[in-house]
């Protein structure tokens, strides 16, 4: 996993609460064996006007053309609920994206965002909102600076709070496989202990 | 919505009363040390074709064994087809992935439920009918319906695909605690109430993402008198409120389901798990985080309107308006909502008419739920313009409902009788609605294009299911005529 410290980007506003990651990415394209070649179908059914993704939803944000090239995507609540599919970070991680604001996740999609090392910031509801209000009326840059747990918006910051040991995988872009099996002795013992029946 | 809920903020003295996930959570820490994630130690790993190849070939890739391959168990149910049990049958992307998980088990030592085999069928109908679920334990899969496995009092959670890759390699998962929150169903409820209404009733309280970040136990007269099946269909949903698990504690009915399963502990081994399981409650005196309070005798029969499953009402009532909500996120909700399923706020859900009908899914596709749908359509015909297919969840189920005639009844009333899997609850094969087909489906999620692009999904029980698919539109089936 890559090492992610400080990010500086275009935030895209998807001003839609509960997006499920059937939106993110849907089922028709999960029957792949590897992990890329999912971003050219994220937000597919909102992002094109046919199912074969060959013309584009002009009234899509993400096909603004103020926003192309946008790293950061501000959403609104529960984002990510429903399918627990991984597909749905790789598929924002693949587009571009590297931070997701919003002000609240659905807890399987925020542990596979950390997992493959795609930012997710919890910011409080009034903190979304004057950032919702903010990029009403211009294309703004945001800097998220992970090592003091902040969110820059030209005049506003923003402090989000990050689980510590997440905040150390991410910085550091641990193998969290490698990391546990380095603690193979404490999972030995504890197997010795398991009942039988279990 | 969210006004029945409360919080406590009193906590017991007693240190020792702890909450059935707690107890769950103590006996599989693997280690809990300042500065990390706690680890967790799992008893059982299910996996199925579309959450596992990138798990195993990043595996390979860091030449790392499977720790404990007998942990793990596989079947093919996703993108399988329903009308052939040939692995071609469902499309060349579907094929690839069926074989990929072939060979992965065969060179991982893995036991696999494929095509053809008696075992085969919907990964969380097949754990629990096998007797691969047991009370007590840790039970993940790639998959946010493994939640349908709390139903034993085990702690069953949907993982990502990075995390099947840790279970794989090291047996264990790292997982930060949840909130508990109690969900407590008093008395009982009316005639002709399911469990899919008792759930979707409570999601209709709390929200689709009511208890993002807990761990929900449900308790309560009415969820201590369900069946084993019923119970699995109200674990099954938790995830549709948000809750990381759902959980029943394990009772007689729990034991006596699980006894003489295949996979189950026998002899001196099912002695000593049941006289531990035995052990698995909530302390009286422990205290959850939130409590949930609602009354059997007040739940009526589900139908949702919107695209979210806590867009929900009773099929007696209206569809709402965005000025029924208070705040400006649900009034949008609600206004997109309706917009897409294409209904007019304040029509009578009963005149909501439907083309196609799906009665299957992990969370309504069990014998019970075959026998309920068959009660209704016995002796009556599917409408005209309606399309309706039952897929029973496994290859068990399949049997016993063809030895039990079910499948006779639906097959006169002019439904499709399917092999198993998971069909039309996602449309992963060729069972797919096409755009503007409005559906009364038995599965959990009526997100937009779940079922297919542009199409429209209704949640409801299998008996309200098999109703509106004789009527052409949904039917208050409990209504005294
Ligand atoms: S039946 Fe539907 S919800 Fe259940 S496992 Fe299959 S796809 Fe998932």
């Amino acid at each position: 996993m890559e090492k992610f410290s400080q990010h500086k980007g275009l935030v895209v506003p998807l001003d839609a609460a509960n997006v499920d990651t059937d939106q993110i990415i849907p089922k028709q394209f999960l029957q792949k064996t590897e992990r890329v070649g999912f971003g050219q179908h994220l937000f597919h059914d909102w992002r094109y006007l046919d199912a074969a993704g060959k013309q584009d939803n002009p009234e899509f944000i993400l096909n603004a053309p103020q926003y192309q090239g946008a790293s950061i995507l501000l959403t609104r609540q529960n984002f990510g609920c429903g399918s627990s599919r991984e597909h749905a970070p790789w598929a924002l991680q693949e587009y571009g994206f590297k931070v997701i604001i919003a002000p609240s996740f659905a807890d399987i999609f925020y542990s596979n965002c950390i997992n493959i090392g795609l930012l997710p910031v919890k910011l409080a509801k009034d903190e979304i909102e004057q950032l919702f209000n903010l990029t009403a009326s211009e294309n703004i840059q945001l800097t998220i600076d992970l090592a003091n747990n902040k969110v820059i918006a030209a005049d506003n910051t923003f402090t989000f709070s990050l689980d510590r040991f997440h905040q150390y995988c991410l910085e550091q872009g641990i193998d969290s496989i490698g990391w546990t099996l380095n603690k193979l002795d404490k999972i030995k013992d504890f197997e010795a202990a398991i009942p039988a029946w279990q | 919505m969210t006004n029945t809920l409360h919080s406590n903020t009193i906590h017991s003295n007693n240190k020792q009363a702890t909450t059935l996930y707690e107890k769950l959570w103590q006996r599989h820490l693997v280690e809990d040390i300042d500065g990390e994630t706690p680890l967790l130690y799992v008893d059982r790993h299910l996996i199925h074709e579309v959450t596992s190849p990138q798990a195993f070939a990043n595996l390979k890739f860091h030449n790392r064994p499977i720790r404990h391959p007998e942990r793990t168990i596989a079947t093919m149910d996703h993108n399988i087809s329903t009308r052939s049990i040939k692995i071609d049958a469902a499309g060349e992307g579907a094929a690839n992935q069926l074989r990929t998980l072939e060979k992965n088990c065969k060179e991982f030592g893995i036991e696999l439920f494929g095509m053809g085999h008696k075992n085969q069928g919907i990964v969380h109908v097949i754990g629990p009918e096998l007797g691969l679920t047991l009370p007590g334990t840790i039970i993940v899969c790639g998959d946010s319906h493994t939640a349908t496995h709390g139903a034993f009092g085990a702690l069953a959670f949907g993982i990502g695909t990075s995390e099947v890759e840790h279970v794989f390699a090291t047996q264990t998962l790292r997982q930060t605690k949840a909130k508990t929150m109690k969900i407590e169903v008093k008395g009982q409820v009316g005639m002709g109430i399911s469990a899919k209404d008792i759930i979707l009733a409570i999601i209709g309280k709390t929200g689709s993402a009511g208890a993002t970040g807990y761990v929900v136990e449900y308790c309560g007269e009415a969820i201590e008198a369900l069946t084993m099946e019923e119970r699995m269909t109200v674990c099954n949903m938790s995830i549709e409120f948000g809750a990381k698990a759902g959980l029943i504690a394990p009772d007689e009915t729990t034991i006596s389901y699980v006894e003489g399963k295949e996979y189950a502990p026998e002899g001196e081994l099912w002695q000593q798990a049941v006289a531990d399981w035995k052990t698995l409650k909530t302390d009286d005196d422990a205290v959850f985080d939130t409590v949930l309070t609602l009354e059997a005798k007040d739940i009526k029969a589900q139908v949702t309107w919107g695209t979210t499953p806590g867009q929900v009402t009773s099929v007696d009532s209206t569809v709402p308006s965005p000025d029924d909500f208070n705040n400006a996120v649900e009034k949008d909700s609600c206004a997109k909502a309706l917009k897409y399923m294409d209904l007019t706020a304040g029509m009578k859900i009963t005149d909501i008419e439907i083309n196609k009908v799906f009665i299957g899914s992990c969370t309504n596709s069990r014998i019970e739920d075959l026998r309920a749908a068959a009660a209704v359509a016995k002796g009556k015909h599917v409408s005209t313009h309606v399309d309706a297919i039952v897929v029973p969840g496994s290859y068990h189920v399949k049997e016993q409902a063809e030895a039990e005639g079910l499948s006779q009844i639906f097959i006169d009333a002019g439904f499709e009788w399917r092999l198993p899997g998971c069909s039309m609850c996602l449309g992963m094969n060729d069972d797919v609605l096409t755009e503007g087909d409005r559906c009364a489906s038995t599965s959990n999620r009526n997100f937009e294009g779940r079922q297919g692009r542009g199409s429209r999904t209704h949640l409801v029980s299998p008996e309200m299911a098999a109703a509106a698919a004789i009527a052409g539109h949904f039917v208050d089936i409990n209504a005294s005529t």
